[in-house]
């Protein structure tokens, strides 16, 4: 019965999509009188699918194998958490998920908006029903969730063991609201230019949603890259694979439209380029799903090849992203663009941004998609690997990285200040650390120099908006970039640490031997076998030192049954200047066992950085969400903040 | 701004489109294809699996006509059911040498027993050498040995009675 209850809430849900979306039509076409049931439908829409995902929540959690989704997904030994968890580890769990929040975001938008005109909520609730329906679609017709097997099978077919991992019930999720949070910036700007009211107070009723999602991105990208980091037992952070690239796009989109969403929102300029921001944001969202879900790019994420759902995923994203670019197109002649600005001024120094990040984005795009279209042309099957990536993308991201430091200084339409004076001690700290790199590190490659040179000048640079004020007086929008900006130059302190300095020793050991990596000294104490709930597994007791005392790590490789497969289980011991990290492999016949180690010098701060990036995003949306309580509405508009 | 830029987003996105749909419709080769197709046979001698059966060597699979040379063990399950299908190769005139991968005597002896003999000879493999010498990941697997000694072609996992056609045309275009 349960399985059927969520399948019933999710057609109900569908049903009042239709309506909202007709409701929008008709309310458009005559008077908005009749859309005033549209809030109230959005939200009961959103409760709906709420309920249905509770279900597969619950048929998860009871391991009710009658359930196909289940049979295929879960094993009734294994841990409850990954139990639950497997319910979105899946195609149909992670779509009902993904259309779940979809509609939720609605209900907020409905709930909550206050910003905007009437006309142009109207039009947004509207563009996030249409977006919803496709998706309830896709759910109904071509992946149920919910479908039943009979008779029930006696138990299921498990779960990919790399999956069984904490960071599966946190990554997907976290990736998921990042995503779908853009969708609400999609819609508002359909609905924006459905209406032509794209002004300022749609730029400042689209941030908290920008902001929200690029946060959420913004950690589920640091997080991933740390569960393929520990769990993969290859010793990277980042592989360029299609899927990691997929949704490394959105959050270049979403990194753009943040900031040229202040112009908007500020200066009333920009228009037609944020508009276009916020359609891009979410397209790239549903491509990187289309890439995931149909498995027209094969890699390591490659979860589900289904050339018929490829194809209805495909047919949605078409439909969509034609739709908002056409608007685009027969609308876009009508924006005026607001302010003038001239060339050396914050506008101009944010255009700048935006360019950058947009070619790192077709950059990144281009080398995603480039082998469909080389296989397309000549037949020749190729694949475009990280030298591609950091050899184009790594100088562009510096380039950036030094304006970061520059664009915050800068004032509103034009600037007469002598503000590069300012930069002269972080430029001071930029060219030191160019000495010292020489000096200490004379053989390491270019790009991790300018790396360490780049980090060092924007450390000091970042920090400069809140020099020369009282910083407790700064709005927390302020201390919030200053923080973002920050975590750029720790992450790329930890980047060109990590490429620079890294060592990596592969060898075969015994009982007994030692051997070296870094400063490190590993010797291997013994192999000895273990269990867990549902795997056996080979344990190495590893004793590692580097002078004084001794550290002992445990890495593991696991066996599992169901299906059969073995994992890696890596030791990683955190120092304050590095990680040591360790990986057991196979045994060869005369008894030894190959071993993997690296020691990474400050790898750590790559996700240290990111974590404050987030962090920054989190003080800034505090700060406009806090400050608009203090204000009433009408106070707002009339001191016209940004 | 003008026409063509407003536009521009579309266009891009139709080309897109079009490089998808194309890549959805055509479908993937899903088939492993060996690397040591067209190489000849690598050299080796086999002691003989069973007393009461020649043995097979190198030299044996260059005999002018083309041999199907089947990697079986009594210990697998899908080679029970392969045998068979071996069986009606055979009946239609296909010769056909076996490569036992670490196995017994008596097991051998009782496999074929219970399920058929489609083997012309069958040479013993205990250490998998051959096996591994011939870029064979697993049981069963079969290779296309043309008159010369050549291979023409691998089969990975077990042949199906829908392969036979497939073999059949194989094996007559090694002629």
């Amino acid at each position: 019965m349960i399985a059927e209850a969520g399948l019933a809430a999710l057609w109900l849900a569908a049903g009042l999509a239709a309506y909202q979306f007709l409701l929008m039509i008709l309310a458009l076409r005559s008077n908005l009188e009749v859309a005033r049931p549209m809030r109230a439908v959005a939200v009961v829409q959103g409760g709906l699918t709420l309920v249905a995902f509770a279900m597969l929540l619950l048929v998860f959690a009871r391991s009710d194998m009658s359930v196909a989704l289940v049979f295929e997904n879960s094993h009734s030994a294994k841990p409850f958490i990954y139990k639950v968890a497997g319910a979105w580890g899946n195609h149909e769990g992670s779509m009902l998920m993904w259309v779940t929040i979809l509609a939720v975001a609605g209900a907020f938008l409905a709930l909550f908006s206050r910003r905007t005109t009437e006309r142009t909520l109207i039009a947004g609730l509207g563009s996030q029903a249409v977006l919803a329906l496709g998706f309830y679609a896709f759910l109904l017709f071509a992946s149920n969730p919910f479908a039943r097997l009979f008779p029930a099978p006696m138990d299921g077919q498990g779960l990919n063991p790399l999956l069984q991992d904490p960071g599966l019930a946190f990554h997907p999720p976290t990736l998921y609201l990042g995503y779908v949070g853009l969708s609400v910036a999609f819609s508002l700007a359909v609905g924006a230019l459905l209406t032509g009211e794209v002004d300022s107070r749609l730029a400042r009723a689209m941030r908290p949603w920008v902001l929200g999602a690029w946060i959420l991105l913004t950690l589920g990208i640091t997080a991933g890259s740390y569960w393929a980091y520990y769990e993969l037992g290859w010793g990277g952070y980042w592989f360029w694979d299609p899927v990691e690239n997929a949704s490394l796009m959105p959050w270049l989109a979403a990194t753009a439209l943040l900031h040229s969403m202040n112009v908007l929102a500020a200066r009333g300029a920009l228009k037609a380029w944020t508009m276009m921001l916020a359609v891009i944001a979410f397209s790239m969202s549903m491509v990187g799903t289309f890439l995931v879900r149909s498995g027209i790019l094969t890699s390591v994420h490659a979860f589900a090849i289904d050339p018929q759902r490829g194809t209805f995923l495909l047919v949605l994203l078409a439909i969509y992203v034609g739709a908002a670019f056409t608007l685009f197109a027969l609308r876009g002649a009508s924006l005026k663009e607001g302010a003038p600005f001239e060339l050396v001024s914050r506008e101009s120094g944010l255009v700048v941004n935006n360019l950058i990040l947009s070619v790192i984005l077709g950059i990144v795009f281009l080398g995603t998609l480039y082998p469909l279209f080389v296989e397309a042309l000549s037949g020749e099957k190729l694949s475009v690997g990280a030298p591609y990536f950091n050899a184009v993308a790594g100088p562009l991201a510096l380039i950036l990285a030094v304006l970061v430091g520059v664009g915050p200084l800068l004032s509103w339409r034009s600037e007469r200040r002598p503000v590069f004076r300012q930069l002269r001690v972080p430029a001071l700290l930029g060219l030191s650390a160019l000495v010292i790199t020489m000096i200490l590190a004379p053989d390491i490659h270019i790009l991790p120099r300018l790396g360490f040179v780049v980090a060092a000048y924007l450390i000091a640079a970042a920090v400069l908006p809140l020099v020369g004020r009282n910083p407790l007086r700064a709005p927390l929008a302020t201390w919030g970039m200053v923080v973002a900006h920050l975590g750029i130059a720790v992450a790329l302190t930890g980047m060109a640490a990590n490429a620079a300095f890294s060592s990596e020793r592969l060898g075969i050991a015994k009982p007994g031997d030692t051997l070296s990596v870094g400063p490190w000294l590993v010797q291997l104490e013994g192999v000895t076998p273990t269990a867990g709930k549902n795997f056996t597994a080979v344990e190495a007791e590893l004793r590692a030192t580097r002078g004084e005392g001794a550290v002992i790590l445990n890495p593991q490789t696991h066996y599992y049954s169901d299906p059969p497969t073995e994992t890696n289980e890596s030791a990683i011991r955190t120092f304050w200047n590095g990680q040591l990290y360790t990986v057991i492999g196979k045994s060869d016949a005369s008894g030894g066992w190959q071993l993997r180690l690296w020691w990474k010098p400050f790898v750590t701060l790559i996700w240290a950085g990111g974590a404050l990036i987030a962090m920054g995003g989190a003080l800034a949306l505090l700060g406009r969400i806090w400050r608009r309580r203090r204000l009433s509405s009408g106070e707002w508009r009339r001191k016209g903040y940004a | 701004m003008s026409k063509a830029i407003r536009f521009a987003p579309l266009a891009l996105l139709l080309l897109v489109i079009v490089a998808l749909v194309w890549r959805l419709a055509t479908p993937v080769d899903t088939n492993v294809h060996s690397k040591l197709a067209g190489r000849p046979v690598p050299f080796f001698t086999l002691a003989a699996a069973l007393p009461t059966k020649p043995t097979v060597s190198s030299t044996d699979l260059a005999t002018g006509q083309p041999r199907l040379v089947n990697i079986f063990a009594s210990w697998c399950v899908p080679c029970v059911s392969e045998v068979k299908v071996l069986q009606s190769l055979k009946s239609r005139g296909v010769p056909i040498d076996g490569i036992d991968i670490r196995d017994r005597p008596a097991d051998l002896t009782d496999f074929l027993a219970r399920n058929g003999d489609p083997y012309e000879r069958i040479g013993s493999d205990p250490q998998s050498q051959l096996q591994i010498a011939l870029g064979s990941s697993g049981v069963p697997e079969s290779f296309i040995v043309d008159g010369k000694g050549i291979i023409r072609y691998q089969h990975i996992g077990a042949i199906q009675a829908s392969d036979m056609p497939m073999i059949l045309t194989k094996l007559e275009q090694a002629k």
